[in-house]
């Protein structure tokens, strides 16, 4: 049965709960398919996350690589295809929580980067797991940035073979998934050298375990890197070469090629290339940022209308902790921001499909435009939801603590996003990189990409808003934003051409100037966001309540980030200290709007119990019966070798030599 | 130090590839040899028995810490002087080890909500104690799921039909000599934990659970024979503990904090990265603007909060001195400010520890950073000893009550004097703070003196917007909720102004000049960069103008490349241990990648050449396909 809590939050929601879950799902018929891949999974007992929170390292490995194996049965069995409409919830459905997905990776490296001869011969095989693929890129010294990598490749002519080396510690393979322990293969990136002269960074498919019995080649050094603060199920290694020779057809060449007297050729454009990192930075936003926030969402806001604390009026009940305005003030942004991320997303996918149709067609206008934001975007959605999960954490009072409330796990997970595929700080100046050079040519008059032509159209003046509801108002709080990231932008771009006149070397102007081209960056993103956001709101259709529910969300998001960077906004006076107050009044009186439909919001989410895997939000309410049955399961309470060994030995013989 | 480091019996594998339950085991085990060796070395002083203690565990918690730390000074301060002597030498001599049973499954900061019942039955003159709900079972007190054999169990007490409130009673729990739960005890440990794998935080559940009278800590209040209640003279004592153990977290936040900052500015030192000039070798990632952004601030803050905690601590002691002499006048003040003080130095060490994470890049998400290990370790402190938001709520309380004194005429004093300008301003129409200050963004007083016009204007504003929830014949209640993100803000602008002013101040303390010259460089530093992050509430109140903020925003940058120089030796000062800092990134030689390479090698997962999942999964998968 449902706690009573819980079910009274259902009664009063304002808009359709399954039409909002079709919303986000693109479709009705997309919710069906992705509710019978996940019954499909979820029933199956070895996907099962139960025990998942009292296993070891070496358990969960295991049992990850004893899900890949039964995935590649289930979806034979099903009928599902890697093309096919299921296969996206699939990742979903496990939680990630399953070994291989370097193996894709390694696929998708061939296929970008290999010559048809080498995708006909490479990708057979891994299709059918002959072999399991890694890759190799980031070393122990050098991460995102790439011509600092260390390994080298030295083309023997002789034998026609490449040698490769690990010259120095700081050069060893570190961090790749899969590599520690499972994968045969790898795809290895390397400093190419054809007699004694260096052509930069290369990719070599190196062979590294035995295909028979698994022992490590010839030359090779491999294994796990250790314990992390989370994916204790991937076995991230390590990679040392020595003299390690593989054959010239090993070298993905579909763009460069060594010839057999060490002629080296360059062909094609690698600009497709470029697109396909890009690309991989926005397909990870939905599943490895945009799930995790929805999860710690959905359970700390249930969690916070079945915990009672303190009294908000004498002699009545203890009050539901959501409704303190404090903790609505920790939780309703970080809803919206679900939402608001959820709907950038989307345009962000379709520009991409757009972006990549065009390249199809040779046509690379868009690339610049596609870097930035994906850079961007990448960097200030991993930050923000990362913070928001971490709150959601923290709301939860000392269950959030636990790992049975499941949030642990949740933000250990989400926070590395912050760091893989791209230290975030170096993304958001590759943006601002981008977003200083349109402003200058916008400033000269050239054409400038869709995405920021408003920094063309510079309008002077002050907000006009006159009273707390004008702040309700999408044309009001999305100039408010444009014009801070223009401020933001020009400001920059003049403070760099003051240090460049003044004879300071360009390299080190931008080096002084990096705080402020960061802020730059994230305003941009920021105000995208927000005008996006509104956009769709106007889009929706207006029945079931949803467009309704959703303009308030899109109203909080704005002013939750004008009320919690207010400096921004006041700093030329284009928001007056009055008006500040009123964004203040308008922020708050949401909140208490929102509250009503927390509930039901997050239910739209559509989490199962077993996705949740968490004692604090299963969609029952029923918590504290949850958390003690879960304990008792703990491998602790099995007896403990350390009362025999320790404790008795301290409770008794001690005393007699005190 | 060297006691403890050169001991071989406290050597043991690294934490980091041990099970939870060989942890706990590894921690009982320590636990257990350093008692013996206290005793044996003669160690008796609180203050060396921390030391010792911390450098056994690292700074980790241990399952003792809670009948060293709550059930012994428990006995002390609230049993008679006969239960003192049926309990506290069996419990000194840990034939007795016991926990603090407070916090249940349903109730945490707010005590008066607790549930656990203990009935007098004045025919056996024995207490009854129940779990009469899944949400009273007793969660999460360190040490009771597997280590104690008492505890310390707070209860609400009935005697004669009435509920008389929260008391203390003296539980078994488990069997001397077996070990094993009592009859009508459900004991046992709540399951794995964001960190904290080695301490055994437990549940307890009783049924009908019977122990003498005698039991009930009866220092202060009563319960006699008959059933008669005895009430307690005065319960606002229990604040001193409170204000003690809220320092602590203080002092906590600055350790925690500065270790973090000592990995982070080492390994950034270490740390070679892309290029700044072209042609020229790969940069020292600590030589990055952006870098130096997110760690210096950090150091700075370390610093502040150090001086903060020390504060605190001889403030306390101070006035200990006066509670013992009856004289509660600066109590309530104190226990105000601490309470403020342990919610904002926790949160923005909670934060800093995690930038600090950050700034390591991927290898500071490893266990070997060290950086997973403090962060998991100290974010409980934002919850447990009370919760934060509800801590700056009690600090707003004290703000909003000194507005009030000073509104009908009264003065007040100590750190909220500033509120006494506020009556002499309401004169002149203007608002609070748009008097034309001149501030000067290189003098630490100065700014002092802003930070001050900042609490006063949102301490004044969020008192305004909780008179306007009242004028709108609200309750008081329900417009206290509806202010409370008001007085949140305000309670967070006074301890930042009262950190801001104990830097400045400690700063005339310092007699050697190259030292003072550098911590002023912090100081300011602190100060300008807390200006730059809470620019808007500065410019709100008109403190500042656009302008300003600028040149406040340029010389935050201009301190960065001032004090990268003494980057490392700032962090050096903290004077951490390898040990004890527990991080390959960390390290004092700075010799990372080779020691990162050995540490990896002793993974759990590296203990075969072929994991056996090979045989069990890949090999059979590979033959079918």
């Amino acid at each position: 049965s449902v706690n009573p809590d819980l079910a009274s939050e259902r009664q009063t929601a304002s808009f359709c709960v399954e039409q909002l879950t079709a919303l986000l799902d693109g479709g009705a018929e997309q919710t069906r398919i992705r509710r019978a891949v996940v019954d499909a999974i979820e029933s199956d007992p070895v996907f099962s996350r139960e025990n998942q929170y009292f296993q070891t390292q070496n358990e969960r490995y295991e049992a990850a690589v004893k899900k890949a194996v039964h995935l590649q049965k289930k979806m034979h069995e099903m009928g599902w295809t890697e093309n096919g409409p299921e296969y996206k919830y699939i990742y979903r459905a496990l939680s990630g929580d399953v070994a291989f997905l370097l193996h894709r990776v390694f696929m998708r490296s061939i296929s970008v980067l290999g010559s048809d001869k080498q995708i006909a011969k490479w990708i057979p095989l891994a299709t059918q797991h002959k072999l399991i693929g890694s890759y190799a890129q980031t070393e122990l010294g050098h991460g995102t940035y790439l011509q600092g990598l260390e390994t080298t490749a030295v083309f023997d002519t002789a034998t026609q073979e490449f040698i490769l080396n690990t010259p120095k510690i700081s050069a060893m393979k570190w961090w790749p998934g899969d590599m520690g322990r499972s994968a045969t293969h790898t795809v290895v990136f390397a400093q190419l050298y054809i007699h004694g002269k260096c052509y930069g960074i290369h990719p070599f498919i190196v062979q590294i375990r035995s295909l028979q019995d698994h022992s490590l080649c010839p030359g090779v050094t491999a294994g796990d890197i250790g314990p992390k603060m989370n994916f204790e199920h991937i076995d991230n290694g390590y990679l040392l070469l020595k003299n390690v020779r593989v054959p010239r057809e090993n070298m993905l060449s579909k763009f460069c090629e060594v010839q057999p007297d060490g002629t080296y050729i360059r062909q094609g454009s690698q600009k497709i290339n470029y697109f396909t990192m890009t690309t991989v930075r926005i397909s990870l936003i939905s599943d490895e940022i945009l799930t995790p926030l929805m999860k710690a969402c959905t359970i700390a806001i249930r969690y916070s209308v079945v915990r009672r604390q303190s009294k908000l009026k004498p002699g009545e009940q203890e009050a539901k902790i959501l409704d303190y305005q404090t903790q609505q003030e920790k939780l309703l942004p970080q809803l919206a921001a679900a939402f608001a991320f959820h709907f950038v997303n989307d345009y962000l996918q379709d520009l991409f499909n757009r972006g990549y149709r065009e390249i199809q067609r040779k046509n690379f206008d868009m690339l610049p435009e596609l870097h930035a934001l994906s850079s961007g975007f990448k960097a200030v959605i991993t930050q923000h939801c990362t913070a928001a999960v971490e709150i959601c954490l923290r709301a939860c009072g000392g269950h959030g603590y636990s790992l049975l409330s499941g949030l642990p796990s949740l933000y250990t997970n989400i926070l590395a996003s912050c760091i893989y595929e791209g230290e975030n700080t170096i993304l958001l100046l590759q943006t601002a990189r981008f977003l200083i050079k349109c402003f200058m040519a916008a400033s000269a008059g050239q054409p400038v990409p869709p995405s920021v032509t408003y920094l063309a159209a510079v309008k002077p003046g002050k907000c006009p808003a006159k009273n707390k509801l004008d702040f309700l108002s999408p044309d009001i709080y999305s100039e408010a934003y444009q014009h801070v990231a223009v401020r933001l932008i020009s400001s920059t771009a003049a403070k760099l051409q003051d240090l460049i006149q003044s004879g300071v070397k360009k390299h080190d102007a931008w080096n002084q100037c990096t705080v402020q081209l960061v802020q730059a960056a994230k305003a941009h993103c920021h105000y995208i966001t927000v005008k996006n956001f509104a956009e769709t709101v106007e889009k929706l259709e207006t029945k079931a309540g949803i467009q309704k529910i959703m303009k308030h969300l899109c109203d909080l998001f704005a002013l939750h980030g004008i009320f919690s960077n207010t400096g921004a906004f006041l700093h030329d006076g284009y928001t007056s200290a009055a008006q500040m107050d009123m964004v203040t009044a308008s922020y708050l009186d949401l909140l208490a709007v929102i509250r009503k439909d927390a509930v039901p919001l997050v239910d739209a989410f559509d989490f199962t119990d077993k996705s949740l895997n968490s004692a604090l939000g299963s969609y029952d309410g029923q918590v504290y019966q949850r958390l003690y049955e879960w304990a008792q399961k703990s491998p602790t309470n099995q007896m403990s070798p350390a009362y025999e060994r320790y404790l008795k030995p301290l409770l008794h013989n001690t005393l007699s030599k005190l | 130090e060297t006691l403890v480091l050169n001991d071989p019996d406290f050597q043991h594998e690294d934490l980091n590839f041990l099970s939870r339950s060989q942890r706990y085991e590894q921690a009982i085990r320590k636990s257990s040899l350093m008692v013996m060796k206290l005793r044996e070395y003669g160690i008796a002083d609180p203050e060396e028995i921390y030391w010792f203690k911390s450098f056994v565990h690292r700074g980790r918690p241990e399952p003792l810490d809670l009948h060293l730390g709550m059930f012994l000074p428990t006995l002390l301060t609230q049993a008679t002087p006969e239960q003192q002597d049926r309990f506290f030498m069996p419990a000194w001599n840990l034939e007795i080890i016991g926990t603090y049973a407070q916090t249940e499954m349903g109730h945490g900061t707010h005590l008066r909500g607790l549930e656990t019942t203990a009935t007098y039955d004045p025919s056996t003159q024995e207490f009854i104690l129940n779990s009469p709900t899944v949400t009273s079972i007793k969660w999460w007190p360190g040490g009771l799921g597997k280590t104690s054999n008492h505890a310390i169990v707070l209860a609400q007490l009935y005697t004669q039909g009435q509920c008389k409130g929260l008391h203390a009673f003296i539980v078994p729990i488990r069997q001397l000599g077996t070990h094993e739960p009592l009859p009508g005890i459900t004991v046992g440990d709540i399951g794995p934990k964001f960190g904290y794998d080695e301490m055994d935080n437990g549940y307890l559940k009783m049924d009908n659970f019977r122990i003498p009278r005698e039991n009930m800590l009866m220092k202060y209040a009563q319960v006699e024979p008959d059933g008669t209640y005895v009430k307690p003279v005065s319960d606002k004592l229990t604040y001193g503990t409170m204000v003690f153990i809220r320092s602590l977290i203080v002092g906590d936040s600055a350790r925690s904090l500065s270790r973090a900052c000592t990995i982070a500015i080492r390994y950034s030192a270490v740390r070679h990265q892309s290029e700044l000039k072209p042609g020229e070798a790969e940069p020292q990632i600590l030589d990055y603007q952006t870098q130096q952004y997110k760690l210096f601030p950090l150091l700075a803050t370390a610093y502040a909060f150090h001086f903060v905690g020390a504060y605190i601590k001889d403030t306390y002691h101070r006035i200990s001195g006066d509670i013992s002499e009856g004289d509660l006048t600066e109590l309530p003040e104190l226990h105000a400010l601490t309470a403020g003080l342990k919610a904002f130095t926790s949160w923005t060490a909670n934060a800093g520890i995690e930038e600090c994470r950050m700034a390591c890049g991927g290898h500071g998400y490893s266990r070997c950073s060290g950086i997973p290990d403090i962060y998991v370790t100290f974010t409980p402190s934002c919850t447990y000893e009370g919760e934060n938001t509800v801590m700056m709520l009690q600090t707003a309380r004290f703000l909003m009550k000194s507005y009030t004194q000073v509104s009908s005429g009264q003065k007040v004093t100590g750190m909220v004097s500033y509120l006494n300008d506020l009556s002499r301003q309401r004169i002149q129409p203007q608002h609070v703070a748009a008097r034309a200050v001149t501030v000067r963004i290189n003098d630490p007083a100065s700014l002092v003196e802003a930070y001050k016009s900042r609490a006063a204007s949102l301490v004044e504003s969020a008192a305004k917007n909780l008179q306007a929830e009242l004028n709108h014949r609200r309750s008081k209640e329900d417009a206290w909720n509806r202010t409370s993100v008001d007085l949140v803000r305000a309670s967070e602008a006074h301890c930042h102004y009262v950190i801001v002013k104990l830097f400045t101040a400690k700063l005339a303390e310092v007699t050697d000049a190259a030292v003072r010259a550098v911590l002023t460089q912090l100081c300011l530093l602190y100060a300008l960069f807390g200006i730059s992050r809470n620019a808007g509430d500065f410019l709100q109140a008109g403190i500042f103008t656009g302008a300003q903020i600028t040149q406040v925003n340029q010389q935050v940058k201009e301190l960065l490349a001032a004090l990268r120089p003494n980057a490392v030796a700032l962090v050096d000062s903290f004077d951490f241990h390898d040990v004890h800092l527990g991080s390959v990134l960390g390290r004092y030689d700075g010799n990372v990648y080779e020691n990162m390479f050995e540490w990896a090698k002793k993974s759990p997962l590296n203990k075969t050449q072929v994991h056996e999942s090979f045989h069990k999964h890949l090999k059979p998968m590979q033959a079918k396909l």
